[in-house]
């Protein structure tokens, strides 16, 4: 199971700004350690967001994505109180999955 | 002499071929766009070049979108491991919006899907290895839009 993630959504004037910080190293598969053996290739390659059980974002990501990865978004409506879920998963079947709630 | 001939048959073959990849993975990258948006696009994100990764997402020839693309970039990165990339766009019905850097070992950033009532603007921070155009694709009422910019790194984001 991953680290967790740093989630924030808040409403203004009817629309939802999601921001997310993942915890992830998202390797390449590219470097290499100072003994020179390659590090293998370990990333994000889905984030899915939902809001009230509807997905609001689906996302594949490739190793050329930062460590630790940010994301925005907007959506038409939510109101505060209710859930955004969002959930990855990594080249190697990890996941995370987190909740919060939309702020006023 | 006939080895010259033979070298030219051997280059056009092996061209012939490259064709032949290609429109297969287009093909592929065509029928998964249709059939699910949950599947990894192995053969995109795999890509080494952007005529590659276009072709494994289906896209044919996008059409130029500098004026209905809003992509954010900082001109120059003096730290290749974080460039923040903001993708904005006016056009109506956007429902795919992909993040490039053209000279990345693997070309393909990012490729988010946007249902109906997502707004088209996503901010993410992806890695640059050295100078290169992000490119920002756009999808909106089925057509391809593109646009680019170049970033210049001072300090590339792959090495050790």
């Amino acid at each position: 199971m991953g680290n967790p993630m740093k989630i924030r959504a808040a409403v203004k004037d009817g629309v939802t700004e999601v921001k997310i910080l993942m915890q992830h190293e998202m390797e390449t598969g590219l470097r290499k350690e100072a003994d020179g053996t390659l590090v293998p290739a370990w990333f994000i390659t889905e984030v899915k967001a939902q809001y009230q059980g509807r997905t609001v974002l689906e996302t594949q990501f490739g190793q050329s994505v930062s460590k630790n990865p940010y994301l925005l978004f907007r959506f038409k409506g939510g109101a505060a109180g209710e859930k955004i879920t969002v959930s990855w998963v990594d080249n190697k079947g990890d996941t995370r999955s987190d909740e919060v709630s939309i702020a006023g | 002499m006939n080895m010259e001939i033979d070298l030219q048959r051997r280059k056009a073959l092996k061209t012939g071929g490259g064709v032949g990849l290609l429109a297969l993975f287009g093909a592929l990258g065509l029928l998964q766009s249709g059939v699910a948006l949950a599947e990894w696009n192995k053969t995109a994100f795999s890509a080494k070049t952007m005529d590659d990764a276009l072709n494994a997402l289906g896209v044919i020839v996008p059409e130029n979108g500098a004026a209905s693309i809003q992509l954010s970039v900082p001109e120059i990165a003096e730290n290749g491991s974080v460039v923040p990339v903001t993708v904005a766009s006016t056009l109506a019905d956007v429902e795919q919006i992909t993040i490039f850097v053209d000279k990345n070992p693997n070309v393909l950033a990012a490729n988010f899907t946007l249902p109906k009532g997502t707004e088209a603007y996503i901010t993410t921070r992806v890695k640059m290895g050295q100078t290169a155009n992000v490119i920002a694709l756009v999808k909106a009422g089925g057509k391809f839009y593109r646009t680019s910019k170049e970033v210049k790194v001072t300090a590339g984001g792959c090495g050790g």
